[in-house]
């Protein structure tokens, strides 16, 4: 170990979250290796070791030889400013090496508020922040992730970005660049040659023109590069990569288990959801394989949870099935199962005597909005009788606490809607009164509201987010309605939330904006710990940029977004009707009952979705 | 039941694994290993396992003890190879056995210290540090759970040596104390830092050797 080092990590927290060497860890011999990537992850290494995406890719990559990826996060305040005191680029935690030697810099950005940390872990590696600062083929600064759908505020810092699924997509370009290595080719070559790999996008090929009201005229693409960047799915979900061999932590991090991907995608298309609409179309993944992936896992990490992920659970066909597999295997082994997001409407008895068989877990329901108006504007398709039935089923199960998330600002929002989320939880109240079946405990409601943020490529892309001062309004008429003790009301802060509405549909020109940001000392804005609204607001004010025109504007019809050279496979006239649809308070079918024709079925070989 | 303990290194890596860490770590290890450890009854059973003494963040120890209880008899002498597999890098089983000492018998431990000064004068340093342990009284202010307190550390050094092994770093063997006022190596230390500051290294690092007991006539044997 770097001797620096040694006398750093006893003066820092959590020192094991910087030094590598935990369990599946992957260490090749250097010199079998001609290509070395740095997996990046923008936040602490609790968040990123959590990330299943990270996991799968880490896997990925390691399994093609002659390539070695590492990982590095973003380190604390108190490790970031021990290590530039020290003078220690960032380095890969497996080798140790500094990682601005490497052959490419990956990050894996899945939300705007990282984006200060992309910069600072740049730097913190010694190199340049800016594309055309860069002018070797390595490092090669790539990026992917859902925030690549709208990568524009950072784009002029990012070589490459991979758009939608990686498992082929980054084999194929890392393959390429192994061929450009070892032939010679310069950076514009290689990427000239990337941008015709379906999912690539490389910003600096698109010319960006703006009308004089600060709307973008036109965006041009340059040096071969498709108008429309189509994102890659993997078509054949089931039998893609999964890694049975997950590296296990040495220290505790936010989610702390083996997590089993049932499917991509969502057959529910709510109007506010980005995953909803970017992981289009749904692929499921058998339950045989499922069990099978999770009982190896397990065995390879000696973890004691085992949790379901995907983006609505409960739709999941096979769940029941699934659920009996692994428990068959957990109970015996002391492993509990989880199982987050379920849906309120589908919650059904069988499933919670699985879930609680091994270890009672808290249980989450997101209704979103109060009133049934503003939940079919939304389409989410949950009414107020399946969610207290679900309740009575919790409650009799002898659950005593429930959380229930909303959001306030959606589109259309009225006060009655905002009094409607104080209605619904004390109706969820008495039905704990009327049917809990343990009332010594007491009831624990708690109702959490956080701040709508209007994203790209959804039916509401085209809203404006309503102002601070009117979510602060919201939230006092909630708080003087919920006037029950056993109701405890949580609300976000909406700085956070204004900033990132501003980044997720923001432009290049924003660029400077977080380069201000950071230079000021902006990293790991995600936090509370860091983030500085005050930063942000000087920051604007100092680029002549009016933050209001990105959050807080309503965009017209036929406006072109900065995002508009990147295709999800939903089409926009879809859009466009779903948006329409929440104005009149028409529900849409979930993709099973009937094909709404989004298009993204043409992403699949055949166009048959959810099969 | 049987009452097993593995004695193992940490090092390198490992050193910063803190010690509630290292429980997880352990029992994730054991299940890897497909060793079934003893759980505890109750609402939340939680494996039974029992360390020694706590090692600090930082610190490494070539003599570490872990006690587990299995179900049934196991053939221990496949345990360190089977463990030291499927443990993150820098932990090493080196033995296993049925536990039989108990815990709070070890009274004294000897520890490996490396005392960096990085402006040089390493064997000048040395025999300076030798005459400062070699005080009748080494009186420090610490700050204990119940308060801060001056106290006397000299009865809890029972041997003390310095070697300069090059022109900026000496080596400190020591035998502390475990049981009875223990003793946290770094206190040696702060006690440079209070008393001696010119004696105090630019950074130190320790290395637990080995953990002993006393007969009644208070001679050392190493605790198994």
């Amino acid at each position: 170990m770097d001797r620096r080092l040694e006398r750093i990590l006893p003066r820092v927290q959590k020192p094991a979250r910087y030094t590598g060497g935990e369990y599946n860890q992957i260490i090749k011999n250097k010199s079998d290796i001609d290509v070395r990537i740095a997996f990046c992850f923008p936040d602490t290494y609790e968040i990123g070791m959590s990330n299943l995406g990270m996991r799968i890719l880490y896997g990925v990559f390691n399994d093609m030889p002659g390539v070695w990826c590492e990982r590095a996060f973003a380190p604390w305040g108190d490790m970031a400013d021990e290590m530039r005191r020290a003078g220690i680029p960032l380095y890969a935690l497996e080798s140790g090496d500094p990682i601005g030697y490497f052959d490419m810099i990956a990050f894996s950005i899945g939300y705007e508020m990282a984006f200060t940390s992309v910069l600072d872990m740049l730097d913190m590696a010694g190199v340049p922040l800016r594309s055309d600062e860069r002018e070797g083929l390595s490092p090669l600064v790539c990026a992917g992730g859902t925030a690549c759908y709208n990568i524009e505020p950072i784009a002029e810092f990012i070589d490459l970005c991979f758009i939608g699924e990686g498992e082929e997509l980054d084999v194929e370009v890392v393959e390429l660049y192994r061929k450009a290595k070892r032939e010679g080719w310069t950076k514009t070559e290689f990427l000239r040659q990337a941008c015709r790999i379906q999912g690539v996008y490389v910003p600096r090929f698109y010319d960006i023109e703006y009308n004089g009201d600060g709307t973008v005229k036109s965006i041009t693409a340059r040096e071969g590069a498709p108008d429309k960047v189509l994102k890659r799915v993997v078509e054949d979900f089931s039998g893609a990569y999964f890694p049975e061999h997950p590296i296990v932590p040495s220290t505790e991090i936010v989610h702390d288990r083996v997590s089993l991907e049932l499917f991509r995608g969502c057959i529910r298309g709510c109007r506010f959801c980005q995953a909803g609409f970017i992981y289009r179309p749904v692929r499921p993944r058998g339950a045989d394989r499922l069990i099978e992936q999770g009982i190896s896992s397990l065995k390879n990490t000696g973890y004691e949870e085992v949790t379901l992920s995907s983006l609505s659970t409960s739709d999941y066909r096979p769940l029941s099935g699934l659920c009996d597999g692994l428990l068959e295997w957990c109970e015996p082994n002391n492993v509990s199962l989880s199982l987050p997001s379920l849906r309120a409407d589908n919650f059904s008895i069988d499933l919670m005597h699985k879930v609680q068989r091994v270890r009672k877990s808290g249980l989450t329901f997101a209704p979103e909005a109060g009133t049934q108006r503003l939940r079919d504007a939304i389409n989410k398709n949950v009414r107020e009788e399946d969610l207290l039935n679900s309740c009575r089923i919790a409650f009799e199960g002898g659950w005593s606490g429930l959380k229930l998330y909303f959001m306030l600002g959606l589109p259309t929002e009225t006060d009655e809607d905002v009094r409607g989320i104080a209605d619904m939880a004390l109706n969820v109240l008495r039905t704990w009164k009327a049917y809990a079946s343990n009332k010594n405990r007491g009831a624990r409601i708690t109702v959490s509201t956080s701040f709508f943020v209007p994203k790209a490529h959804t039916p509401f892309q085209w809203e404006a987010q309503i102002p601070i001062d009117e979510y602060r309004r919201r939230v006092r008429i909630l708080k003087e309605s919920i006037t029950a003790k056993a109701i405890t009301y949580n609300w976000h802060e909406p700085e956070t939330s204004y900033i990132e509405a501003v980044l997720s549909r923001g432009d290049r020109r924003l660029s400077k904006v977080i380069e201000t940001v950071w230079r000021r000392g902006g990293r790991l804005d995600a936090w509370s710990d860091y983030f500085s609204f005050e930063r942000w607001m000087d920051a604007f004010s100092e680029c002549g940029i009016d933050p209001d025109f990105y959050a807080a504007r309503e965009r017209g019809r036929d406006e072109i977004f900065p995002w508009s050279m990147i295709a999800s496979g939903v089409s926009d006239s879809f859009m466009w009707r779903e948006r329409e649809m929440a104005y009149t308070g028409e529900l849409s079918p979930d993709c099973r009952a009937k094909c709404t024709g989004c298009g993204a079925n043409r992403l699949l070989k055949g166009g048959r979705c959810d099969d | 039941m049987i009452k097993y303990r593995i004695k193992f290194i940490k090092e390198g890596k490992a050193a910063y694994i803190s010690h509630l860490d290292l429980m997880r770590t352990m029992h994730r290890v054991f299940i890897r290993a497909g060793v079934r450890v003893r759980h505890s009854e109750g609402f939340n059973p939680h494996p039974k396992m029992v360390f020694a003494m706590p090692l600090s963040v930082g610190a490494e120890s070539e003599c570490e003890l872990m006690d587990f209880e299995l179900d049934n008899e196991t053939d221990t002498s496949v345990l360190p190879q089977k463990l030291t597999a499927v443990m993150p890098e820098g932990i090493t089983v080196t033995e296993c056995y049925a536990a039989e000492e108990k815990f709070k018998e070890i009274s004294w431990l000897r520890v490996y210290g490396r005392f960096e000064y990085d402006g040089g004068g390493a064997a000048d340093k040395s025999a300076a540090l030798k005459s400062f342990f070699d005080l009748p009284q080494i009186v420090i202010h610490r700050k204990t759970k119940r308060g801060a307190a001056d106290s006397d550390i000299k009865p809890s050094v029972r041997e003390i040596a310095f070697e300069a092994c090059d022109a900026y770093t000496v080596s400190v063997s020591a035998v502390i104390a475990a049981g009875d006022r223990p003793l946290n190596p770094e206190l040696l230390v702060s006690a440079l830092e209070q008393l001696a500051l010119e004696l105090k290294p630019d950074f130190a690092k320790f290395r637990r050797i080995a953990m002993y007991k006393t007969d009644e006539n208070g001679a050392l044997f190493e605790f198994k």
